[in-house]
């Protein structure tokens, strides 16, 4: 078994640093819409229901619904150390910026390739907004 | 993103720990939109709640010494000594509330506690820069009033009351205010209650995205524009629409897209608002309460309940609210409304909405409301949606249908 790594430049938006397991959703996500006891997503038609966030390097293609809701969800989360380690989205917006913000969550978008192409689920992924780079680290058999 | 030497002193800590983070957030933003530089606002309004993600960043700005540089309004928490024996709130609950509320007094914000606060308590004017978080508040400030302002979050918005400055991006230029989604409009759009489906189906079809409607039978009325806007971003994502003829900035269909054409199109019916009427609908039968007022009444709604309700009294077991701005209610006091309301049975709420913790004791009880943005944010069990005229007999009966 060895190992691939490789880095791509980003784009940052907060900033920090974090570490962990990749997690990929195709679809927007809701934090709200996460149980805020164990960062498992409860939305029944998500793609990812029943996973969980916490801990994760979350790769998604944007946020969605209210921004009442979107922030008081990640913010329920990171209270409860369960928000995800960092965040890689392609389409970035405003409440999904102040949830990351408040939850203190290093936010970055802009990757110099496709996120969904260049990460899969369970990579390990290290991302240094603060610097604008990610690693990515596949295992391979 | 540029910064002046003042921003950059902001940012550095030099004014305090408050301005600080808000400055902080603002250039988050800023780098995100990759927007060149921030622009001045003339007044803010922070879409507030009792929750604690709110209630974190508040605090952290109040806590730090920031006060308010531009006018800066507050949307519905509630209001606890109204409470007091008639709910049981939870002390967790509560607390928050209480502190949310001290908290945007500490930094000087108005304390409008209205989900509306453009028709009375902080105003904008056309084209004027603004910053005004809140669903209704967003498109109603963009569209009626030619305000601009982007689809802010209540942080975002109270770090631009506190700066006096917002990043200059989306809907801050002209060529993001261009007409996406052309809706033509063959419903027949009688009342404000059509204005509320009209919303809810627009903002359901275009999701995100700028519609331009045509067809509108006649010149709408305020409260049915603030149900369009309320309803159609709750649904979906509408920060800005255009009627042409009614709304400001474009007179005509073709100057609403900036010359481009249409990408989609969309024909409104009235079949199709009967089915969006139908979705909304979880039960029927027998009702616990009526809450009207999401958003808040104005004081000509609050006139027309007063009207419904005369010689009438709402059935023993129902509870009828009302909710509105503390400003309107002065006038709805001295107008007589708020007494005809009373004396059937009702009550005239202020500095509150259905989307706060207080309706904790409705939990598992069937409301009916007019609003379908009051019945999708609902803290109650079961809901049916219909309007005003529908909840005063409901009320009334105990039942609908």
């Amino acid at each position: 078994m060895r190992s691939l790594e490789i880095s791509l430049k980003c784009h940052k938006i907060i900033g920090g640093c974090g570490e962990g397991e990749a997690l990929v959703s195709h679809e927007p996500i809701c934090f709200y819409l996460t149980d805020p006891k164990t960062g498992v997503i409860r939305e029944k038609t998500h793609e990812l229901a029943g996973k969980n966030v916490a801990n994760k390097v979350l790769v998604f293609p944007s946020g969605k619904a209210s921004s009442v809701v979107q922030i008081d969800g990640l913010f329920k989360l990171a209270s409860n150390n369960l928000a995800p380690k960092a965040m890689i989205v392609k389409d970035v917006e405003t409440v999904l910026v102040v949830s990351a913000f408040i939850a203190k969550v290093p936010l970055v978008d802009k990757l110099e390739q496709d996120p969904f192409e260049a990460i899969r689920t369970g990579d390990f992924v290290k991302v240094d907004a603060d610097k604008s780079i990610i690693a990515i680290t596949r295992q391979r058999t | 993103m540029y910064l002046t030497k003042e921003e950059q002193q902001i940012l550095d800590g030099e004014l305090g720990v408050g301005t600080q983070k808000a400055m902080e957030l603002l250039v988050a933003i800023g780098d995100a939109y990759d927007a060149e530089k921030t622009i001045p606002v003339n007044r803010a309004h922070a879409a507030s709640s009792g929750q604690e993600g709110d209630l974190y960043f508040v605090e952290l700005l109040a806590e730090g010494g920031a006060k308010c540089r531009v006018p800066t309004s507050t949307n519905p928490v509630y209001d606890l000594t109204y409470f007091h024996g008639l709910f049981d709130i939870p002390k967790g609950e509560a607390e928050v509330a209480r502190r949310v509320m001290e908290a945007y007094k500490r930094v000087g914000a108005i304390l409008s506690w209205s989900c509306i606060p453009y028709l009375s308590e902080n105003i904008p004017l056309y084209g004027e820069t603004v910053a005004f978080s809140e669903s209704s508040a967003t498109p109603y400030v963009n569209s009626v009033i030619g305000a601009r302002t982007n689809r802010e979050a209540a942080q975002s918005a109270l770090a631009s009351g506190i700066i006096g400055k917002t990043p200059k991006y989306g809907l801050h230029i002209k060529e993001n205010r261009k007409g996406t989604f052309l809706v033509d409009v063959e419903a027949s759009l009688r009342d404000e209650f059509d204005y509320t489906l009209l919303g809810y189906y627009v903002g359901k079809i275009v999701g995100y995205g700028v519609p331009v409607l045509t067809g509108l039978p006649r010149r709408p009325s305020t409260e049915e524009l603030i149900n369009f806007c309320a309803m159609s971003n709750t649904s979906g994502a509408i920060s800005m629409f255009y009627m042409p003829g009614y709304t400001v900035e474009a007179s005509t269909v073709e100057e609403a897209f900036q010359g481009d054409l249409p990408k989609d199109k969309v024909t409104v019916t009235d079949g199709a608002l009967r089915e969006v009427d139908e979705e909304l609908q979880t039960t029927n039968g027998r009702i616990d309460f009526v809450m009207l007022g999401c958003p808040h009444y104005t004081l000509k709604q609050l006139g027309e309940v007063a009207r419904l309700l005369e010689g009438k009294k709402v059935q023993n077991g129902v509870s009828f609210w009302v909710c509105t701005s503390a400003t309107t209610k002065v006038l709805s006091d001295k107008t007589g409304h708020t007494d005809a309301i009373e004396k059937a049975g009702g009550h005239v709420v202020v500095d509150t909405c259905i989307d706060e913790p207080c309706w904790i004791a409705y939990k598992e009880k069937v409301g009916m409301t007019d609003s379908p943005k009051c019945a999708y944010y609902r803290r109650f069990k079961e809901v049916m949606v219909a309007r005003l005229q529908d909840c005063v007999e409901a009320a009334v009966k105990g039942r609908w249908r």
